[in-house]
């Protein structure tokens, strides 16, 4: 790999920016003749997801969103993996939700979430990638008139081997373009890959280096203004009163607006103005029902759900009840997980230009069609009226999918306010922190039974807390007649959350108990919690049980091959069967997520009874298929930074109705002296399913190092985060 | 009126003196490289060089800078010669979002014109930004890496 794949996404979108309108965005469909698709640079389409130009570049369309995560390298390793194409020459570009819509969702599912950008769109963007391979070669068998199973394709060269003729991609794309697609489109054996499974750099690096990508934030456009906006900080509250006129002489101030019924905006010439103002502007909020409510309030509702009648059954097996009441040994324990803000480095924001004719947004999102949805909604707009485009976020961790009432909604309402004018509205980071969309508040109930050798025999698992599908997707909770099943992600019955052990008698089960504070999917989501309740639990079974924590999980892992292979290969790499060095203490942890097998062992110190260090941990993974093996230990690595900051530091608090926490001083994250050496075991054994690989791994970091804390200290930690104990990282 | 210096080009900004130095950058001059993370200087991404020293340009009024010379992420290379940190960050695979790691290789840049090999306690003590995707591992890797070129 000697050149850098050209990155185009900065031209798409200021090409966009500077069109503003209709299909000139990027695609011209054609008005009649022969149904070629065009690029904007006049380029033919072959498939959907691949553009070849007449120099024998690549250009693959990705509709998923890069929020660091490195999903869109893999997707173009994927379908230039099946293309053949010269992967020094491929760069990526963005089709429009508004372009997927006019064309019947030609690119599919937009959503990038719950680690599915590559899994589950695998198969279809590799088939982009062979039909038009098998379109490319056609097209150069049909000029030399021979059979196209005598030709091959190799880095963008079709060659005809009896003849020794060659010609290139972009030679015969316009004549590929108007072949028929193949139906049946054969893809390559994973084992056989050149391009995809390689340790590829991304494709997006140069311009993070030189201050030239642009990120929502970074948008500039003619007569652009700048807004910036406080919602009523108890949620569920609503504007009284605002008095714009004290505010409306200052400096570059253009308007005063309301946005909804709970918000204010200001709109300047510039932001660092309008939030000047935003500061000074008195309003008068009615915070209605839930001003007074404080954590303290919510725990206690969580804690009577510990012990209530009604629960919703997420797994279950033989007779629980019965097997604890008479078990030789009883174990009990609480835990308690609290409300997390994801803090993305970028604040959230999104620029919208609002006409009667049309409205679009440029802006940071995890779910293109979602945003459109929302912008459909708040625009008041028919849909061949309104586009979305996404630019490259400043990290996205679950925050920027589509939630109700969030910023996108609240641009749109802003720039209705001022048709014509494009209007980037910026959060500041303490209305970030004030409009979160939290990770879920839960306790749990643990009970564990032992017989008289030690085996469980039994184990309840009461889930009381909150749900994020009844606020975000109530139709899912609906149709499971009140439960959520995500809810019991990782301990679940069956499916890519499976719960890794075998307890013969067993009840999982949730009493929802939802709260005023808007929930939202976390990186990593329920299963960071469940992994804490269950994976501490675990050890403290083992220990209850007087026996190894590894080995106690082995005899309760013989039905979970995969779960199994991953703990072995951390047990084995850290060393697990020898002792650890003096002053220093191991803890290990797994979990199935994202269809993922995830595993993790770490060896830490602990000065003073509080002062933790985290020396080393052992990571490994089992995705089914690994498509870019340096970006998934990039992943991985990084998992721990954001498992670890959650563990030792992050809480969101809640008095008067409202979130205490403003900024990163009070909301703190893990910096480089922090930073654990981390050592990835990347060991995909394939199969049918692909795993995900952007969450999983979180959330076996917690578990790991409290397993480690109570093993060096005889504390068990049952509450998270551990700065609330008077524990440090070091 | 302020008049100021950035990656060596004079600019006149009519801006409140009160106004940070970061959304001068950004709003007045039009360089978006330097970024805005949390406005309280405990996050970095707004680093940038005044007079070659690494500073948390969201936490310095423009009244404060007078003629001291900026140096933004966009003007760190040397013409189209990438700074030794950007080709290292470059070689590394470093950023993930790459939203804070402008912040992050000004602030490399500057511990390296201090300490030209520097230790992995004088990177723990002197580099502090945030990075929530969490490239620090590569991030050490880098800055030794760019310590030892040329």
């Amino acid at each position: 790999m000697t050149a850098m794949p050209k990155f185009t996404r900065r031209s798409f979108l200021i090409s966009s920016a500077a069109v503003g309108g209709g299909l000139a965005l990027g695609l011209r469909l054609p008005p009649f003749g022969p149904a070629v698709v065009r690029a904007a640079d006049g380029s033919p389409e072959i498939t959907v997801w691949v553009v070849i130009r007449p120099d024998n570049s690549t250009v693959v369309r990705a509709v998923r969103a890069e929020m660091g995560q490195g999903t869109i390298t893999g997707l173009a390793q994927l379908v230039a993996e099946e293309l053949d194409c010269d992967w020094s020459k491929v760069s990526v570009e963005y089709p429009t939700p508004g372009e997927s819509v006019a064309r019947k969702r030609a690119w599919g599912e937009f959503s990038t979430g719950g680690s599915r950008g590559i899994r589950q769109s695998n198969e279809y963007v590799r088939k982009g990638g062979a039909a038009a391979r098998m379109m490319l070669v056609q097209a150069a068998a049909n000029e030399w008139k021979v059979p196209a199973s005598e030709c091959t394709a190799s880095a963008s060269v079709i060659t005809h081997k009896a003849s020794g003729r060659k010609t290139t991609y972009g030679k015969v794309a316009e004549a590929a373009a108007r072949l028929e697609q193949p139906k049946d489109v054969p893809l390559k054996d994973p084992k056989t890959w050149k391009i995809a499974g390689k340790p590829l750099k991304r494709l997006d690096t140069a311009k993070k280096v030189n201050g030239t990508m642009i990120y929502g934030m970074d948008l500039q456009m003619p007569g652009m203004l700048c807004a910036a906006i406080k919602d009523c900080p108890v949620f569920g509250g609503k504007v009284k009163s605002f008095d714009a006129a004290r505010v409306s002489g200052m400096r570059g101030v253009k308007k005063v607006v309301q946005v909804g019924d709970s918000g204010v905006a200001v709109i300047a010439d510039t932001w660092w103005q309008a939030k000047t103002a935003l500061e000074a502007l008195p309003i008068v909020w009615d915070e209605g029902a839930n001003a007074k409510i404080s954590s303290a309030d919510i725990a206690e509702v969580l804690k009577a759900g510990l012990d209530a009648e009604q629960a919703f059954v997420g797994n279950q097996a033989g007779d629980a009840k019965t097997a604890l009441a008479g078990a030789a040994k009883k174990i009990e324990a609480v835990y308690s997980y609290p409300f997390q803000n994801h803090a993305c480095m970028e604040p959230m924001n999104a620029t919208v230009r609002w006409t009667p004719e049309r409205c679009e947004m440029w802006g940071p999102t995890q779910n293109g069609e979602g945003a459109f949805a929302q912008v459909l909604a708040a625009s008041g707009l028919a849909p061949d009226k309104v586009d979305v485009h996404n630019v490259m976020l400043g990290g996205g961790f679950g925050r920027r999918g589509t939630y109700p009432d969030d910023y996108v909604g609240q641009a749109v309402l802003i720039a209705k306010q001022m048709p014509g004018t494009p209007i980037k509205m910026i959060w500041s980071r303490e209305e970030d922190m004030a409009h979160g969309k939290y990770h879920p508040v839960m306790q749990c109930k643990l009970v564990g039974g032992l017989d008289a050798s030690g085996n469980l025999t039994g184990l309840h698992m009461r889930l009381s807390g909150q749900s994020i599908l009844a606020s975000v997707r109530p139709e899912v909770v609906q149709a499971q007649k009140g439960r959520d099943p995500l809810t019991f992600q990782g301990v679940f019955e069956s499916g890519e959350h499976a719960f890794g052990y075998t307890v013969p008698n067993l009840m999982i089960d949730h009493a929802m108990r939802n709260t005023h504070v808007p929930p939202g999917f976390w990186r990593g989501v329920n299963v960071n919690q469940n992994a804490v309740f269950i994976e501490s639990f675990m050890d403290e079974l083992a220990e209850a049980a007087g026996q190894d924590p590894l080995e106690f999980r082995r005899k309760l892992m013989a039905n979970h091959p995969r779960n199994l292979g991953v703990l072995n290969a951390v047990a084995d790499k850290i060393g697990w069967s020898k002792p650890a060095p003096a002053g220093v203490y191991r803890g290990l942890a797994q979990m199935k997520a994202f269809d993922s097998f995830v595993a993790a062992a770490c060896e830490i110190s602990v000065k003073d009874g509080n002062k933790v260090k985290v020396h080393r941990i052992v990571a490994a993974t089992d995705p089914g298929y690994a498509v870019n093996p340096a970006q998934i230990e990039r992943q991985v690595a990084g998992s721990f930074v954001y498992g670890l900051s959650a563990l030792f530091f992050q809480e969101c608090t809640v008095k008067d109705g409202r979130i205490e926490q403003t900024n990163f001083h009070q909301y703190n994250s893990m910096r480089i002296a922090q930073m654990p050496k981390v050592e990835t075991i990347l060991m995909p054994t394939g199969g049918t399913v692909w795993g995900g690989i952007g969450e999983p791994t979180i959330c076996v970091a917690a578990p790991a190092v409290l397993n480690a804390f109570a093993k060096a200290t005889g504390r068990r930690i049952r509450s998270v985060p551990l700065k609330n104990h008077g524990i440090e990282l070091v | 009126m302020a008049r100021l210096t950035i990656n060596g080009k004079s600019h006149e900004v009519d801006v409140d003196p009160t106004t940070p130095l970061l959304w001068v950058i950004r709003e007045q001059v039009g360089l978006t490289g330097t970024k805005y993370g949390c406005g309280v200087a405990q996050c970095g991404a707004c680093t940038v060089h005044v007079n070659g020293l690494p500073m948390r340009s969201c936490q310095v009024p423009v009244s404060a800078v007078g003629d001291a010379k900026i140096t933004t992420i966009e003007g760190l290379a040397s013409g189209k010669t990438l700074h030794k940190v950007q080709k290292a960050w470059i070689e590394h695979d470093v950023p993930q979002c790459g939203y804070c790691q402008s912040g992050m290789i000004m602030a490399v840049a500057a511990l390296l014109k201090t300490k030209p090999n520097p230790t992995d306690a004088d990177i723990d003590a002197s580099i502090t930004n945030i990075c929530r995707c969490g490239t620090f591992q590569q991030v050490r890797a880098a800055i030794h890496a760019a310590a030892k070129a040329a």
